[in-house]
């Protein structure tokens, strides 16, 4: 569990951790329900319609100014979104 | 009769004939929430004075001869949808604040109607639920009954149309979101095939499975909706381009060649007798209307919950990465690292539903696992579209009970996820297989709680859906009748 948490980028606290792992063992242990079936040459749907990628044409349009993109900012500086230093 | 009362047709028949203006419909739809939505609980966010202006341009538009109609008619969405004017948040404290920078396609196409747009409708925290319970500000109740669920994760969606506090709304639908609560609160709710709506600046759950669609007190509203909202948009890659028909068109009396095929798998273990008897009821009007009933199977429907909760958290955990403080949302202020504010803010934003399907979905798609969960899951999904195509090759529709049992208390199922998704099945399949599914109001239990009815069609075929609901209403004898809010 700590180690899927970390993963996920989620900090759990003990009893979370407790709560959770009978959770998702109980929903895995239901997953396995898949199991009775043979899915030996199956294939896989991933989408439900026949969708080729979607390419547009290659033009320059208007897309979002600065000031929109960095207005939900928690931090920025005018320019760009600030979080703490990450190469020290 | 008040005018927040009416059906949203009936509302644009009363703008067309100039006996009432945009204006007035609206202050009649605010003065009715200022009486019930300290009980039903819709809102996250109403734009008074927003609605009031678009209305007085709506007039305006009118009086010159222009608006088709939507125009002037007051609206609300899940708050699921970005929209420029309110903030968008998810049902989710990570997003509490968040205002977006454009609309979402539905958003401007509604606006383009003509369209009035009240406010946001509470939801369970990202659409992940089947309650509402899940939001992290406020739990919407049933108008039906104060205390029971709305259902969800569309519940405030749902709530609103059926206290009259709108008179359409939007939802989202990934797994029943739409339907569910439609039928729970009496109101039609359409999940419509996947492409069929943009999905641009629809925040994203599971993105192979989310669908966004309408939620009506009738049948004809509904294809009103859908006529507004259809449609493709090219930036929203997965959109289709498929013709829209005039989705009136289809509301048609009689239903003369039209084979409803009942899947028996949906009348299994579980269900509650009042719903199965109400639905059976229903099935027998729609062949006193002329349909021809068909038995059909759909045998790996057993499979769909397995499927959908590996398969839609997995997308989940991949969508939901984006909430990190950086760019928008919460953040925590304490961490000295940038891993320690994404764990913390991340930590700290998301409620338990959230972060359980965030854990299961990481896991399922994590090395060493991926194999036996997501491509697994991933496989038996094609043996579900399948036999969906082959149960069309012998029936135009099928047509089930939308949930097991009607509306619960809050509270209730709330300790114990995997009942609560275990509820779900009835509904998942139709994500799943991207088919059109659809709920229509068919009457009510001992306790004076609403049932609906599911129907679910081929790829692309929502008209023959709006027929038969059409049809059902007609004979349902739940037309105008409207829950007592105490």
């Amino acid at each position: 569990m700590l180690h899927v948490a970390k993963l996920a980028r989620l900090e759990l606290t003990a009893t979370e951790v407790e709560r959770m792992t009978g959770q998702l063992n109980a929903i895995l242990t239901y997953a396995a329900k898949l199991d009775e079936l043979d899915t030996t040459g199956v294939a896989v749907t991933t989408h439900t319609q026949q969708v080729v990628n979607a390419f547009r044409e290659d033009e320059v349009q208007a897309s979002l100014l600065r000031g929109q993109a960095l207005a939900n900012a928690p931090e920025q500086n005018g320019e760009s979104f600030v979080v703490a230093r990450v190469i020290s | 009769m008040e005018h927040y009362s009416l059906t949203l047709h009936e509302a644009s028949q009363l703008l067309d004939s100039g006996e009432v203006t945009s204006v007035a419909l609206t202050e009649s739809v605010l003065s009715r929430m200022d009486v019930v939505e300290p009980k039903v609980q819709a809102y996250l966010a109403v734009d008074r004075e927003g609605a009031l202006r678009r209305a007085e341009q709506a007039d305006v538009s009118r009086k010159n001869g222009q608006g088709g109609p939507l125009c002037g008619i007051p609206l609300a969405v899940k708050d699921v949808l970005c929209t420029t004017t309110m903030p968008t948040t998810c049902g989710s404290r990570i997003l509490e604040d968040f205002i977006a920078p454009y609309d979402a396609t539905v958003i401007a196409r509604l606006d383009q109607a003509g369209s009035v747009l009240l406010g946001k409708l509470a939801m369970d925290e990202f659409a992940m639920g089947s309650s509402s319970e899940n939001c992290a500000f406020q739990v919407p109740h049933n108008p039906w009954k104060i205390g029971y669920v709305a259902g969800g994760s569309s519940g405030g969606s749902a709530a609103a149309v059926a206290a009259d506090e709108c008179f359409a709304s939007l939802g989202s639908d990934t797994g029943g979101s739409i339907r569910q609560p439609a039928s729970l609160c009496g109101t039609v709710g359409m999940k419509p095939t996947y492409g069929r709506v943009s999905r641009y600046g629809l925040v994203a759950f599971a993105s192979s499975l989310d669908q966004v669609g309408p939620l009506t007190k009738d049948v004809r509203d509904c294809a009103l909706m859908m006529n507004a909202i259809s449609g493709y948009d090219p930036r929203d890659s997965t959109s289709i381009k498929q013709p829209v028909p005039d989705f009136t068109g289809a509301l048609r009396q009689g239903l003369q060649g039209v084979r409803i095929g009942i899947p028996r798998e949906y009348f299994g273990d579980g269900l509650d007798p009042e719903v199965d008897q109400v639905v059976r009821r229903g099935i027998a009007m729609l062949r006193e209307a002329g349909a021809t009933i068909v038995e059909v199977t759909l045998p790996h429907t057993e499979y769909c919950v397995a499927v959908y909760y590996l398969i839609a958290p997995a997308e989940a955990s991949s969508n939901l990465a984006r909430f990190d403080g950086v760019r928008y949302g919460f953040r925590d202020q304490t961490a000295d690292t940038l891993i320690d504010m994404y764990n913390r803010s991340r930590s700290q934003g998301f409620g338990d539903e959230v972060k359980r399907r965030i854990l299961i979905g990481t896991y399922a798609l994590s090395a060493g696992y991926y194999d036996a969960y997501y491509k697994k899951a991933s496989q038996v999904r094609t043996l579900i579209k399948e036999d969906f195509s082959r149960a069309f090759g012998s029936c135009d529709l099928v047509v089930s009970p939308v949930t097991p049992t009607p509306a619960w208390k809050i509270g209730e199922k709330a300790d114990d996820p995997l009942a609560l998704y275990l509820s779900d099945i009835l509904t998942l399949s139709a994500n799943l297989a991207g088919i059109p599914g659809m709920s229509v109001p068919c009457g009510f239990n001992s306790q004076g709680l609403p049932i609906g009815m599911q129907l679910q069609a081929g790829h692309f075929n929502e008209e023959i859906l709006l027929q038969v609901a059409y049809n059902l209403e007609q004979r349902a004898g739940v037309v105008g009748k409207k829950p007592v809010i105490i």
